[in-house]
């Protein structure tokens, strides 16, 4: 099989269905391949705070002032992804008093709206917040559903004609002289080996673009580090919370819908793949968020999960946090081609900025002059995009009061209908259906059960639908429990080790899924 | 509030505390049980003896003593390398006359494990099977012509999938989906509703004719474990009958009925045994007498009785149980505060891929214990001369890889009843 396409886009994460939706929206097709699913990468493993720059005032004021003029753009053109929580910055008994003092001042040059609070007074709206906090600001925040938006970009992309190969992996460059000419792609479910003859390629592989960029002989100058998050049974507040320090491990803390997310660490690591949150991780950022909210020593915490930051132009030495945010684009003209751009780092936050300078550098060299429109024309909401909300299945569920749409996963509430228009669409696109596929688009297995239960109902319903065959069901069981287990083995004790217990009584002790 | 006084105390109304009881019972002695929730109400009503060891190696035992004796040798701190072979055999005999007694027959093959089909469609080997479950052992020997049968909105349970997933190993597997009669309006049942359903005459002719159409050349009609619960045995028998081929019964994920049947089955044999239940309640403080006998605090959130004991039998269970619990840094035993012998880290409880077939070392953490099953405290001794543990609390066994939950339950709680009676006979004093 050869495609031949305008732009061939590597990577599905935010920055490259950003891109795809970008250049759509412009009038140029493009094919996005990914090589897992969308949202393998750091777009479904980060914090989901849409900063409002207050973190970076100190480290990366450009970085500060990017995401502070991202963050009203988005807030207008993705309200459906957004709940605008307001955010807070807070100090506690000997925290750095320079850096509380200069707070204000930092932010005003970055052009950041704060505002001081009485810490009394903070505690009063907030009352999860240590009683010893000693300063507290007010800044934009907001929590982002990065899923959701993630989604929503590639749907509206592939309304407005761009393709996606999901499963997809390059796996090389034919080179021209100045050009590349071929991209080697496979299919890595069936083996099938794929070619594409691009007028202009997009290395949008995040943490992996250097290794992309690599297979055409493009150096680039990389590092990874690793960050590590915990999600809570509960909502622990209302608003994000910030430590007032310079950026360090464990203090945010971002609700999101029914949850909140505390977080991250940030740990230098060789290779981004296979990452997988630590014990120590874990009882480090616990031990460093409950300084801002002591409760967090005793929550129920139900799942931890990690994702890389690709950091680029690290020789300098300093520590990784201080290493400058903002995203980078490489033209690759140095390395003698003409038609390949990587785009990389950067932030969710800046996503859409992101793409909007990678499009005008393709769309020049395609000689397309039509304008980035994304600044203003709003994300349409689609409909598999909606599921991965917390709270948003039940709603719908409750509201459509229809009986014979019998709930599947009882933890999260989600329906059978939720599951039949998620297999559907996929089936629109010619995709695979399988329970990982099901559950990055939706709450499977993301609440208390933790995939126990619904992983054997959905199944079950699966097979009645003629959606599984043969041994599928049980390969497919066994790798969403093993995916599930990733996040879950960090935080194995108090509730959620009885909760294992009973998994592995169920999965093992009955049904002998290990043997 | 009330007080007692008792010869032994049972706590844990799990498959293990229940068994001791049984066998406590059966000894004649005085016993007062007390427990709340437990596994049982999840078990499959399958009784595994000892299926798979060593685990790593996902070694099948068509012989579980065979298995049994090269655990002796391996794993010697592994509680059946604590008894006799003997003792496991009677512990096993009394357990199944009992539950014959109580209406729920089991049957085994005495030297050899089983296997019957689960509601994923894997294949299960155990040792002892509920007699509703019976004639799918046979069937599956056979690879003879059947029929399963599942209920439109029984969530979990797919006859299609157990098909599909057995279709090599049995392909004379035909399906069919039905409604459950006088149910066709509700869109979800659960299998407890089906079950009580089932226990009248009338509801199960009305059930034979909707499945009877569909039998076709079909000798087994197998079904969800939804055949009654008091009398399953009769309830199996009588649909057989009705629908002219042989019934059997596929264990369900839980909610589950075979373990409400044993639940119930003890429950109600108990009283009429002369022992004193205490369902639902909880110790919450043990003291030690001036003569060495215990003083109990019984109740649910409050302490409502008071039961002055000569000799316990701690058949708590694990983290389920609630006899084991777990902070961010350590286990610890929640009744006596007894050492838990465990992995020296958390990052070492559990491995990096849940199914890796070497086990999660937490799931062997529990009691050290003495040949006697007394459990032993930081300095190595038994902990109390008359306190005595049995079952999942106990350290060095993974029932869950090796497939021995039940049976471990029963053994050890016979062999903790034995040594505790033991203990009555020997003189007291130095
Ligand atoms: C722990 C953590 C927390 C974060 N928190 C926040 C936050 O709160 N707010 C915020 O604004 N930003 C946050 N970020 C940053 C944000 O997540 C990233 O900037 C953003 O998701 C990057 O998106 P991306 O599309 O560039 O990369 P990715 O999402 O990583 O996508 C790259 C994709 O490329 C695919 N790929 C790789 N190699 C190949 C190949 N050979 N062929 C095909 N496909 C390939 C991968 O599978 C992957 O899906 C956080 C990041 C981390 C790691
Ligand atoms: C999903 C599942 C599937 C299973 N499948 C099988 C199978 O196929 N084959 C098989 O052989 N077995 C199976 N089992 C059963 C299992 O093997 C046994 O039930 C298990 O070994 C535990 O038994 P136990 O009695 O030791 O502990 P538990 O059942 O955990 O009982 C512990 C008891 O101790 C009580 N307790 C704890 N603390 C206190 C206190 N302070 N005061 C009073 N009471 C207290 C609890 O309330 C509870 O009643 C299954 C179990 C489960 C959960």
């Amino acid at each position: 099989m050869c495609l031949e396409t305008q732009v061939l886009i590597i990577g599905g994460g935010v920055t490259g269905t950003g891109l795809a939706r970008d250049l759509a929206l412009r009038g140029v097709q493009s094919i996005l391949v990914e090589k897992k699913d969308l949202n393998a990468g750091a777009s479904g493993a980060n914090h989901g705070l849409l900063h409002s720059g207050g973190r970076y005032v100190a480290s990366d004021p450009e970085t500060a002032a990017e995401c502070r003029k991202e963050g009203d753009i988005l807030k207008q053109v993705a309200a459906g992804c957004i709940e605008d929580t307001g955010g807070l910055f807070v100090a506690v008994e000997g925290d750095d008093e320079k850096y509380i003092a200069d707070f204000p001042h930092l932010c005003s040059r970055s052009g950041i709206p704060v505002r001081a609070l009485d810490p009394s007074e903070a505690r009063e709206f907030e009352p999860a917040l240590n009683s010893k906090i000693i300063a507290v600001y007010e800044v934009e925040d907001a929590s982002i559903d990065p899923f959701k938006l993630n989604l929503e970009n590639m749907d509206h992309a592939q309304a407005l004609g761009s393709r996606l190969l999901r499963h997809t992996e390059v796996m090389a460059f034919d080179r021209n002289r100045k050009r590349i000419q071929r991209v080697r792609l496979r299919n890595t479910k069936t083996g099938e080996d794929i070619l594409v003859e691009p007028e202009q390629v997009v290395n949008a592989a995040g943490a992996w673009a250097r290794k992309v960029a690599a297979f055409a002989g493009a150096p680039i100058d990389m590092i990874y580090s690793k960050g590590s998050l915990l999600i809570t049974d509960t909502r622990l507040t209302t608003r994000v919370v910030n430590r007032l320090r310079p950026a360090s491990d464990g203090d945010i803390l971002v609700p999101g819908g029914t949850v909140s997310l505390l977080g991250t660490t940030s740990i230098r690591i060789n290779s981004p793949d296979d990452i997988r949150p630590t014990v120590e991780e874990i009882n480090a950022i616990t031990d460093y968020g409950s300084a801002m909210v002591p409760a967090l020593q005793k929550t129920r915490f139900i799942r931890a999960y990690s994702g890389v930051r690709p950091l680029i132009g690290t020789q300098s030495g300093q520590g990784d946090r201080s290493v400058r945010r903002s995203f980078a684009l490489f033209d690759h003209i140095q390395d003698g081609l003409e038609n390949f751009v990587t785009i990389t780092g950067g932030k969710l936050t800046t996503y859409r900025y992101m793409a909007e300078k990678t499009a005008d550098l393709v769309c020049s060299r395609l000689g397309v002059s039509a304008p980035c429109v994304t600044r203003t024309e709003p994300l349409p909401s689609s409909e598999t995009s909606q599921w991965t909300e917390p709270g948003r299945a039940p709603r719908e569920w409750i509201k459509n009061k229809n009986p014979e749409d019998i709930i599947l996963c009882e933890c999260e509430m989600v329906p059978r209908s939720v599951i039949d228009s998620i297999i559907t669409s996929l089936r629109d696109k010619d995709d695979s259906v399988d329970l990982r596929a099901i559950g990055l688009r939706s709450r499977i297995g993301k609440g208390l059960c933790q995939g126990a239960f619904c992983g054997i109902r959905i199944t079950a319903y699966m097979f009645d639908e003629g959606e599984l065959n043969a041994d599928e069901g049980l390969i497919n069981l066994r790798e969403f429990l093993n995916g599930r287990w990733k996040g879950i083995r960090p935080v194995l004790w108090g509730a959620s080790l009885i909760q294992e217990e009973l998994q592995e009584a169920i999965h093992c002790g009955l049904f002998g899924l290990e043997l | 509030m009330e007080h007692f006084e008792t010869k032994l105390t049972v706590i844990g109304t799990g498959m293990t505390g229940m068994a001791a009881t049984l066998f406590a019972a059966n000894r004649g002695i005085d016993t007062v049980l007390v427990g709340s929730t437990s596994e049982i109400m999840f078990a499959s009503g399958f009784i595994d003896l000892l299926g798979v060891h060593p685990i790593h190696e996902r070694k099948s035992w068509k012989n579980p003593w065979q298995g049994i004796a090269e655990v002796r040798r391996d794993i010697p701190n592994h509680p059946y390398a604590r008894m006799d072979e003997t003792d496991i055999r009677t512990a096993f005999d009394q357990a199944l006359s009992f539950l014959k007694d109580a209406g729920l027959p089991y049957l085994r093959r005495n030297e050899q494990n089983c296997r019957a089909v689960t509601s994923l469609g894997t294949l299960k080997s155990t040792y002892c099977i509920p007699h509703t479950m019976w004639a799918g052992v046979e069937a599956l020997e056979e690879k003879s012509p059947c029929l399963l049968v599942d209920f439109r909105g029984l969530k979990g349970f797919s006859a299609r999938q157990i098909a599909a997933v057995l279709q090599h190993e049995w392909p004379n597997l035909r399906t069919v989906r039905i409604s459950f009669p006088e149910m066709e309006h509700m869109e979800e049942v659960y299998t407890e509703a089906l079950a009580r359903n089932l226990s009248m005459e009338h509801n199960r002719v009305k059930l034979a004719e909707v499945i009877r159409p569909h039998v076709k050349g079909s000798v087994y009609v197998g079904l969800p474990a939804i055949l009654g619960i008091s009398s399953s045995y009769e309830v199996a028998c009588d649909i057989s009958d009705k629908i002219g081929a042989k019934v059997f019964e596929i264990p369900t994920m839980p909610p589950s009925v075979p373990g409400l049947r044993l639940k119930e089955a003890f429950e109600e044999q108990f009283p009429l045994r002369g022992v004193r239940p205490f369902f639902q309640k909880q110790v919450l403080n043990v003291h030690n007498g001036p003569g060495g006998e215990f003083k109990l605090d019984i109740g649910g959130d409050t302490t409502e009785f008071g039961v002055k004991t000569d000799g316990i039998i701690m058949a708590s269970g694990r983290f389920l149980g609630g006899g084991l619990r777990a902070d961010r840094h350590q286990i610890r035993e929640t009744i006596f505060g007894l050492p838990v012998t465990q992995p020296s880290d958390r990052r070492l409880w559990h491995r990096r891929s849940f199914l890796d077939s070497r086990g999660h070392p937490v799931n062997r953490c529990g009691l050290e214990i003495d040949d006697e099953f007394r459990p032993l405290d930081k300095s190595g001794h038994p902990a109390y001369p008359n306190l005595f543990a049995a079952g999942s609390v106990l350290a060095h066994q993974d029932w869950m890889r090796m497939k021995c939950g039940s049976g471990l339950a029963i053994a050890t709680a016979y062999k903790a009843v034995k040594a505790y009676s033991q203990m009555n006979e020997r003189p007291v004093g130095p």
